[in-house]
């Protein structure tokens, strides 16, 4: 038999006996910032590609949305901050090591792309809308006119946004779950996935919708392949990944993962749009909504069993 | 039925003095962007007072240093202190935690009994508690004598109040550390080699070829300079041989394993003894030149064969042999460890002898490498009349039983508290100092009928422990870190002396031993015995006398001495004359004889655990002393509760895991008044089990340790008395495992 | 300069001495500590091994928590010693995930905090508190650049291992087998 202990009583909150430093807010935040990442990545998408007009709800309303997610997300990453008065250390440096530095100069740059891009279709979506000042709507009528090309940006940095959420954890080395190359494609597909679900479900235009749900189906497929190979790649790997992996192959995270995440959140939802597609009638909100809190669920599960995995003892 | 002095487990009304703790530490500061709680300072920046630690009796001379705000920030070796050689344990290192523990006793307390029959305690001032005692004290003194004042006592606070009883006229005093610890092995030590072993032990680890451990688990037992000299002794690489049914840390360690069946080491000693003997392997001139009795040892051992040995022991014959010779190939370099805890089976003292007589077969007394010829300084004591001749003293308690013990014995002081056991001379009241008695004392229910029977029970402690719940008066004493006290001159390799200097006002309303005893005595019309304002001036007169002064010990906190008694060791042939009858090493010993006993060791069969019962096996973690430091809040942090140990064949019998809450129940039906978690571990046998003694605190004022783990006093009924000493022999009692809370059962017991 | 320890665990007993040490040295809060000890046991009874740990901070030369660290609070001192500036760190929590040996905590000021070598200590020329402290005499510190310190001689006749070598962090604690 072999026994490891603390024989000097460590009991460190939050440290011991497993580690649980980071809580909800963390992957709240991972969704929010994923969601708002797919949002204004198609809202560029179709705006370069001149489809601004078919697609109302992705380029105009929805992107709505994103500043409102990255400034929630950001006040729940403030929220999670141990020692909050020094917050504005993150911006006197630029760490490229860092992913946490990373997230922090990308959400300080496109969260205000957002704010801009919104506001220059605050008059289209509200009449009464105005800016008083002359010289916002000079500014307006410069951003109108120089939309494709902040389109590009945004969707560049929407990218990194999406990647980023996924990487902040695979950067972990001590922690064999999130330690995979795999985590930040598949944080990027899954957020596309939950920003086309939350347009889907502002989107009116049943046009929109199924070329959305065309789109979406593609990623749910490609976000499966990827979660297969994430176990493939754990089980193949060592000592620490696959017990890891194990954690739901059989451990504590088996029934939410595989029912919440990948059945109620993945394949249902893509069989509903498959059917959907297919002519069937399908309440039009149900696979967005399962897909957002699959997309939730997956944050949370990965977040929570991340920190369970380690090296020793 | 009420008692007449129930345990009073509820908090003290009105406790006043806010708590304090350590939170002290960080003076809050309430700037946004300063740390409140302060980093590290500079050794530079503290004063360290020189002090030697009470955080158990080894007595380590320490440094202790204090910030600029007058607060004591830290504890460190004294690096000219032959007890510690600079480097404390972690108990020392923690005193900190007995000086900042916000449970405190405070101020002094009253029992107070209330109309409808309930007690509690009140607070009270100094000159009432004192002014109580004293007059208890006349009292006593008028009606039965002044040697019906009984005293429990260990350590330099139960020193003050052993000289005050002197000066009154008692001598009736025990002290759990004899008959509950370490008295077999004074005696037949001293029956062996007419010297005794002393504290620290005079065992010179240090240098030895061979370290031979039964059943001590050095390393577990904190004993500072001795676990740092076994350190040495790895290093030198020299064979070390432990002989405990549980793999010790010391096991661990060591070359040889001996994974003895319990309660049988007798006779592996005494196959030690055969081959040593039947091989020619002994040191023959040694033997020849200092010994008695060969020839009856010789004879007594010849059919006690490692083959003999192993159907007892459970150790293979060529073990036997193997480590028997390799203490040979290193005598006289051997250090057979007399051990401290050695109340076992009753047979102790015989145990012993047979140790002690392995060391003289291995020529080892005296040596190099074996065991040194220590030397103490004699402090001067201080001008006072002659103490008053008392009528009768412990010894006379014992009413001719245990002729070889050398000091009182608690459980005898207990028994002659309660009238019904009708002995001729009586206890009537008592004083504690330093000492726990129910939770260092085996047999609550004798500790209860006696506690219960006496007329007052005044205790003196720093902390509110179990037997603080029995007294009628408490009086709060301060620590060793904010008092003067007697200095320190345990025997050593070279004599020396250590000081103890006050490194922080008293606490609360707390004061030093020699304060109160002192307050006493003035009230008493002793003012003889205390003719001083102040300890320090007795401390200082002392210090003159042996070539010193206060104000240099201050600086130095530790001084050596050269050697007057000769060398260290004994030289090749050197004429010796040891203090027994012979004036030789007693192989055979003749006063055993005379008084009836053996005087040659024999292994006899002890009980064996009933079906489903294990034999509870108790001992110590290095970062606790008993029960007196679970509350520490620093050490607390590194050990707050205790486990028990279990075989993992026992845990999947009895379907028990990891961390699991049990309740233990004993052959006689007593079961602990907590839980305690299981520790599934090999390191114990399957017919064992094991729990690190101390725990199980019931005084719900330890804020820290009430209630984390249980008590392995309460579970020993069955007391081995030891015929030649009064040992109490604590091993022999069985537990087996209760999964589900025995609640109603335990309150039946009690009514 | 490479400053670095080594832990022999044929002597440590487990006494817990160096982490009270550490506490009072450093002020550390009660509940938290800087370093703590492992008891590892092997084997069936009565063919066993045991090893004791006095482990903290290894101090790694390939330290994840200064490269994941956003503002630099985590950053290498003199001699590869891994240290926290409490007034940069904003407590995100990053380098304690980072971390394959759970070295670091949530100090209860905000910051995080871990062992620091006593550096304090040993701009002085002094050792650790832990080290000094040690009643075994089983942990050694010094310069491993220096074949005379007291790390470099403890780990030069002896057989060693790190812990968690797999992570890839290079630690510079060295347990003596």
């Amino acid at each position: 038999m072999k026994e490891e202990l603390f024989v000097s009583g460590r009991d460190i909150p939050n440290i011991d006996p497993y580690l649980n430093i980071w809580h909800w807010q963390i992957p709240l935040y991972l969704f929010l910032g994923g969601l708002a990442a797919g949002i204004l990545f198609f809202a560029g998408f179709y705006t370069v590609r001149g489809k601004a007009d078919k697609m109302q709800a992705t380029v105009k309303w929805a992107p709505l949305l994103a500043p409102i997610a990255l400034v929630l997300g950001l006040g729940a990453l403030f929220w999670d901050l141990k020692h909050k008065l020094f917050f504005w250390q993150l911006y006197t440096t630029v760490r490229l090591d860092s992913p946490m530095s990373w997230g922090a100069w990308t959400l300080m740059i496109i969260t205000p792309i957002s704010l801009i891009w919104v506001a220059s279709y605050m008059k289209e979506m509200f009449p009464w809308w105005d800016w008083k000042f002359d010289f916002l709507n000079k500014a307006e009528a410069w951003v109108i006119k120089n939309r494709v090309g902040i389109a590009w940006v945004m969707m560049v940095y929407a990218v990194i946004l999406g990647v980023y959420t996924g990487i902040l954890l695979s950067a972990f080395n001590a922690r064999p779950l999130w330690n995979t190359s795999i985590l930040g494609p598949l944080f990027l597909v899954s957020g596309f996935s939950t920003g086309l679900a939350a347009t889907i479900l502002l989107s009116k235009d049943p046009k929109e919708r199924k070329r959305l749900s065309q789109i979406d189906l593609i990623f749910i497929v490609i976000e499966l392949f990827l979660i297969v190979h994430l176990f493939m790649g754990f089980l193949a790997g060592s000592q620490t990944a696959i017990e890891a992996a194990h954690l739901f192959l059989g451990g504590p995270f088996t029934v939410t993962f595989w029912v919440f995440v990948v059945m109620l959140g993945l394949v249902f939802p893509a069989v509903l749009e498959t059917l959907e597609l297919l002519g069937f009638h399908v309440p039009k909100w149900l696979p967005a909504v399962l897909i957002l809190f699959g997309g939730l669920m997956f944050r949370f599960i990965m977040v929570e069993a991340g920190q369970i995995t380690r090296y020793l003892y | 039925m009420k008692t007449r002095r129930d345990f009073i487990k509820i908090s003290a009304v009105g406790t006043g003095a806010t708590v304090l703790g350590l939170s002290a530490f960080g003076a809050k500061k309430f700037k946004w962007f300063e740390p409140k709680i302060e980093g590290p300072v500079s050794d530079e920046d503290l004063t360290p007072y020189a002090t030697y630690c009470e955080v158990c009796f080894w007595k380590c001379g320490a440094w202790a240093y204090v910030d600029k705000q007058g607060r004591i920030r830290k504890i460190v070796g004294n690096q000219n202190d032959p007890h510690c050689n600079g480097r404390l344990c972690p108990r020392g290192t923690g005193g900190v935690g007995m000086y900042y523990d916000e449970d405190r006793l405070k101020t002094p307390l009253i029992r107070e009994k209330k109309a409808d029959g309930s007690q509690e305690f009140r607070e009270a001032s100094w000159e009432e508690a004192l002014d109580l005692v004293a007059s208890k004290m006349k009292e006593v003194k008028e009606k039965y004598g002044p040697e019906a004042f009984g005293l429990f006592n260990h350590g330099n606070p139960g020193g003050h109040l052993e000289h005050l009883m002197r000066a009154y006229g008692s001598e009736s005093n025990a002290e759990p550390a004899f008959a509950n610890c370490r008295g077999p092995r004074s005696s037949a030590y001293f029956a062996t080699f007419g010297a005794y072993i002393g504290s620290p032990e005079c065992t010179d680890i240090r240098d030895t070829g061979c370290l031979v451990l039964i059943g001590s688990h050095l390393g577990e037992n904190m004993h500072n300079s001795q676990v740092q000299e076994m350190s040495q002794a790895i290093d030198n690489g020299a064979t070390i041989i432990t002989v405990d049914p549980r793999f010790s840390t010391a096991a661990a360690h060591s070359t040889h394993w001996l994974p003895i069946k319990p309660a049988t080491d007798i006779a592996l000693l005494m196959a030690w003894i055969h081959v040593l003997i039947y091989e020619n392997l002994y040191n023959k001139a040694f033997v020849d030149q200092y010994t008695f009795g060969l020839d009856h040892l010789k004879e007594h051992v010849k059919n006690m064969t490692p083959e003999w040995a192993y159907g007892i022991t459970d150790i293979k014959p060529d073990v036997i042999r193997k480590t028997a010779r390799a203490m040979a190939g290193a005598a006289p370099a051997v250090v057979i460890h007399p051990g401290r805890h050695v109340v076992w089976y009753g047979d102790d003292t015989q145990r012993e002898r047979a140790m002690a007589i392995l060391t003289a077969l291995l020529g080892a007394w005296g040596k190099r490498g074996g065991l040194y010829i220590p030397e103490g300084v004699s402090v001067p004591k201080y001008p006072q009349p002659h103490y008053p001749e008392p009528e009768w003293t412990w010894k006379d308690i014992n009413e001719g039983k245990y002729p070889l013990a050398t000091m009182g014995i608690t459980t005898e002081l207990l028994k002659a508290s309660v009238p019904r056991l009708n002995y001729k001379h009586q206890v009537k009241a008592w004083f504690v100092g330093g000492t726990n008695l129910p939770l260092a004392m085996p047999d609550k229910k004798l500790f209860k009928e006696a506690a219960e029977a006496v007329e007052f029970i005044a205790v003196m402690d720093t902390m509110p422990m179990e037997i603080t719940g029995y007294a009628d008066v408490i009086l709060p004493e301060a620590t060793y870190l904010e008092r003067y006290d007697f200095i320190r001159s345990s025997p050593n390799r070279v004599p020396n002396i250590a000081v103890h200097v006050p490194a922080a006002e008293p606490k609360y309303d707390s004061k030093p031993g020699w304060w109160i005893a002192k307050q006493i005595g003035e009230r008493l019309g002793l003012h003889d015995y205390f003719n001083y304002d102040d300890f320090s001036e007795v401390v200082d007169w002392q210090l003159k006398q042996l070539g010193t002064s206060l104000e240099e010990m201050k600086k130095i906190g530790v001084k050596e001495y050269p050697r007057k008694s000769g060398p260290l060791y004994l030289g090749d042939g050197e004429e010796f004359k040891f203090n027994t009858s012979t004036g030789k090493v007693e192989l055979y010993s003749v006063d055993f004889a005379d008084e009836g006993f053996e005087a040659m060791p024999v292994y006899k069969a002890h009980p064996e655990p009933p079906q489903n019962f294990y034999r509870l096996i108790y001992g110590r973690a290095p970062m606790h002393t008993f029960s007196r430091t679970s509350n520490n809040p620093n050490l607390w942090d590194l050990m707050s509760e205790n486990a028990v140990w279990v075989n993992p064949k026992v845990a999947d019998l009895w379907a028990l895991k990891k961390d699991q809450e049990v309740w233990l129940k004993n052959q006689d039906g007593a079961v602990t008044s907590f839980p305690v978690k299981v520790r599934v571990t090999e390191r114990i046998r399957w017919d064992s089990v094991y729990m690190v003694h101390g725990f199980g605190h019931s005084d719900k004022k330890l804020s820290r340790a009430y209630g984390r783990g249980a008590s392995d006093e309460e579970l020993i009924t069955n007391i081995a008395v030891d015929p030649i000493m009064g040992g109490t022999g604590m091993r022999g009692n069985f537990i087996t495992f209760l999964k589900d809370n025995p609640a109603t059962e335990v309150k039946e017991d009690k009514a | 300069m490479r400053y670095a320890m080594a832990i022999d665990t044929k002597k440590c007993v487990g006494c817990g001495d160096c982490v009270v040490a550490c506490q009072t040295e450093n002020n550390v809060p009660h509940g938290y500590c800087r370093d703590w000890i492992v008891e590892s046991v092997d084997g069936t009874y009565p063919s066993l091994s045991l090893e004791f740990r006095s482990e903290r901070c290894n101090h790694c030369d390939n330290s994840p928590c200064v490269r994941c660290c956003p503002t630099g609070a985590s950053h290498k001192a003199e001699g590869g010693i891994v240290l926290v500036t409490h007034h940069k760190c904003i407590g995100c929590g990053a380098c304690i995930q980072s971390c394959p040996y759970d070295a670091r905590y949530p100090h209860p000021e905000g910051y995080v905090d871990k062992c620091t070598f006593c550096i304090h200590r040993v701009e002085k020329g002094q050792n650790p508190a832990c080290v000094d402290v040690c009643p075994t005499h089983c942990l050694y510190f010094g310069d491993l650049d220096d074949p005379n310190s007291d790390v470099s001689l403890a780990l030069k006749d002896r057989k060693w291992k790190v812990l968690a070598p797999e992570a890839g962090t290079k630690p510079q604690l060295y347990f003596l087998t």
